[in-house]
């Protein structure tokens, strides 16, 4: 994109702030998100869960601006690293963590954990742990839409890692040559586990990939919700109502590890910290003082999403085990 | 004698087979700056340099051909999977090239490659991260599948599978990692196709593999609390498969269990039984047996994934039915 361009986009962006109820929505999106996700990882260390666990802190407005662009019958499909999305395309606290809590209650039954979060009432199709596998599965869903003329678009998440994989590039090129209404979001945190993109990437710009294949593109930091939420629905737009694909880079960044386990040696704690400085949820609660929001009103948004990841944690506690006699009929459809 | 967990045991084949041939190298993700996801390849980048211990990006199908086309001419690959998990990313170069090159190209080109990574199910980690993938490589004319249990045998056969000059499956149970054993202080290898007693016995033979051996040892100790004297068998390479080895313990004991972490349908222990069952049919006093997986895809639940895998007191149980105990 060329710099007028992006000044054009930017000053458009300026002039649709949007109002109070909308800013204090996304609000609460995040720091849900964010709270969810602390409680998920005191109980991991409390044991209460084991597998991986890969938390999203830090890129919270990515997954809660892009997906406000959505209608509830729209697609999205995402990596294992799926907490936000499924809670912003609708999925309650309480489903999430008892699926991470491995309870029959859970959006997946106790059967996929972390990084298999489905919900096919809220059109969620699911959390993927094979690097760029699930790409071609977002070009597949955007097809089912033009064949059916249905009007859905798909949203796909995936991160930088997975953009030298060839899953990415034939789900891209399917998509392009078929002119397919899906977009492609690709959350650049600059690190594929250890690997620091200029490590993973000939051309850091992850969004020239779009050129080759003829397809829009985009590319912008993401701690801004309203930024997200204003450049990713010309996407959807463009998805929507001239059935056309785009390619999407946001910068944004992990304040945690990739991982758990990840003792984060590959990056120093200066510029981990720096990062906390453009926090996501601090921007968002800032957005809402300068609406003149008071701030009694904010505080009980903040009490409200504390009482309901408490009572999210407590319902995943109490909830029982899925049977193994019951495992057989989740293989084949009878 | 020294003692050493089964990731150093791997290290050590890696840094010594390096050390003596320039055409070796290690390629994969995070192998080098993060000295491995596993730390197998601790240490390696900064005693080889960038130039033999290469970082890849996410890429299996990318970098795996890569070192199938570099062995074709004459370079010594170490590949490293993440995970066999993501092997099938890769899938299309491991069977339609890897396996097939040499055979396609009437002998011109040999392969001196290994793939090697954690294969297995660890510990609530979901149907895509928890596989055992041994029984499909072994489907395959063309390579050779190698699955060691303990330190000792993985330095010893990474050495012969590094110097071998065929494409090598080599899978290194996960949670084998931190495994301590004891192996050999001076140059030592093992032969690939060379299975091993792991336990001498004479009421039954448990053959098993990988960390699969544990739970086939953990048996017979059970077992002989009672007064049973199981023999635990390793063959240690599926493919080529020591049936001779097998064949003389089955012989000796007349009943065999073979115990397998992968699924039952076409697995390995599948062909195994089907071995024991011909060359053994007339000193077997039980059918041969097998103790599987379950036939589906892993559970994350912790408990669900637990029944699905082959644990003590369900081999015990299979086993006291095969001596009609139970
Ligand atoms: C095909 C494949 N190879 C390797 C892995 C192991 N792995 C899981 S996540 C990851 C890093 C991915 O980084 P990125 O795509 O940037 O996403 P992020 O974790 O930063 O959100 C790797 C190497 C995998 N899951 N799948
Ligand atoms: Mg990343």
């Amino acid at each position: 994109m060329s710099a007028t361009e992006r000044e054009a986009a930017e000053l458009r962006e300026k002039s649709r702030m949007p109002d109070k109820a909308q800013l204090a929505h996304y609000y609460h999106q995040m720091l849900a998100i964010r709270r969810m996700e602390e409680a998920l990882a005191k109980a991991y260390a409390l044991r209460k869960f084991g597998g991986f666990l890969h938390l999203y802190i830090g890129q919270e407005a990515v997954a809660v601006g892009a997906l406000a662009t959505l209608k509830p019958e729209d697609y999205v499909i995402a990596t294992y690293r799926e907490h936000a999305h499924a809670y912003a395309k609708g999925m309650t606290a309480k489903s999430i963590i008892a699926e991470l809590f491995g309870k029959a209650t859970g959006c997946s039954q106790g059967l996929g954990g972390s990084m298999h979060l489905f919900d096919a009432s809220k059109n969620f199709l699911g959390g993927y742990g094979i690097v760029g596998g699930h790409i071609p599965l977002a070009a597949g869903t955007a097809f089912a839409s033009k064949y059916r003329g249905d009007g859905r678009v798909t949203l796909c998440f995936f991160g930088d890692g997975s953009v030298p994989q060839g899953a990415f590039h034939e789900g891209v090129a399917l998509a392009a040559l078929w002119r397919l209404p899906v977009v492609f979001i690709c959350e650049n945190n600059l690190y594929s586990m250890g690997t620091p993109l200029y490590r993973s990437l000939s051309v850091s710009d992850v969004s020239q990939k779009a050129l080759a294949y003829g397809m829009a593109r985009d590319r912008f930091d993401g701690e801004d919700v309203v930024r997200v939420h204003d450049r990713v629905a010309e996407a959807v737009r463009r998805a929507r109502n001239e059935s056309l694909p785009t390619l999407i880079e946001i910068r944004t960044y992990r304040f945690r590890g990739h991982s758990m386990s990840d003792a984060g040696l590959y990056r120093t704690k200066e510029e981990v910290e720096e990062s906390k400085k453009r926090d996501p949820i601090t921007f968002g609660r800032e957005l809402l003082v300068r609406a003149k929001m008071d701030e009694k009103d904010i505080v009980a948004i903040e009490d409200k999403v504390t009482a309901e990841i408490e009572e999210a944690v407590k319902f995943a506690d109490e909830s029982p085990e899925l049977a193994y006699e019951r495992l057989a009929e989740f293989t084949y459809k009878e | 004698m020294r003692t050493v967990a089964f990731r150093e045991a791997l290290n050590e084949a890696i840094a010594e087979e390096m050390e003596k041939d320039d055409r070796i190298f290690l390629m994969g993700e995070e192998v080098g700056h993060y000295d491995g996801a596993y730390k197998v390849s601790k240490g390696l980048l900064k005693r080889f340099g960038e130039r033999r211990v290469i970082d890849t990006p996410i890429a299996e199908g990318g970098f795996v051909g890569v070192g199938i086309g570099a062995a074709m001419v004459g370079l010594r690959p170490i590949i490293e999977l993440m995970t066999w998990n993501f092997s099938f990313v890769a899938a299309d170069q491991l069977i339609n090239n890897a396996a097939k090159i040499r055979q396609m190209s009437g002998g011109q080109f040999t392969l001196p490659i290994v793939f090697r990574g954690p294969g297995g199910s660890a510990h609530m980690l979901a149907a895509q991260h928890s596989q055992s993938t041994e029984a499909l490589w072994a489907h395959i004319p063309g390579l050779k599948v190698v699955m060691p249990a303990n330190p000792k045998d993985a330095k010893g056969l990474l050495k012969s599978a590094i110097r071998d000059n065929n494409p090598i499956i080599f899978i290194e149970g996960e949670v084998l990692y931190a495994d301590q054993g004891e192996i050999p202080d001076g140059e030592y290898s093992i032969p690939l196709g060379v299975a091993e007693v792991k336990r001498p016995g004479t009421d039954i033979t448990l053959i098993a593999w990988s960390k699969m051996v544990k739970i086939a040892l953990a048996t017979a100790d059970a077992l002989a609390a009672e007064g049973i004297e199981a023999e635990v068998v390793d063959p240690r390479t599926i493919r080529p498969l020591d049936e001779e080895l097998l064949v003389e313990s089955v012989k000796k004991t007349k009943r065999c269990l073979i115990i397998e972490e992968g699924w039952p349908f076409n697995g390995v222990g599948a062909e195994i039984a089907y071995r024991m069952g011909r060359r053994c049919f007339d000193d077997l006093d039980a059918p041969v047996e097998r103790l599987t997986g379950a036939d589906m895809p892993m559970p994350y639940n912790h408990h669900l994934e637990q029944q699905c895998i082959p644990d003590v007191p369900r081999a015990v149980t299979a086993a006291k039915k095969l001596l009609y105990l139970e």
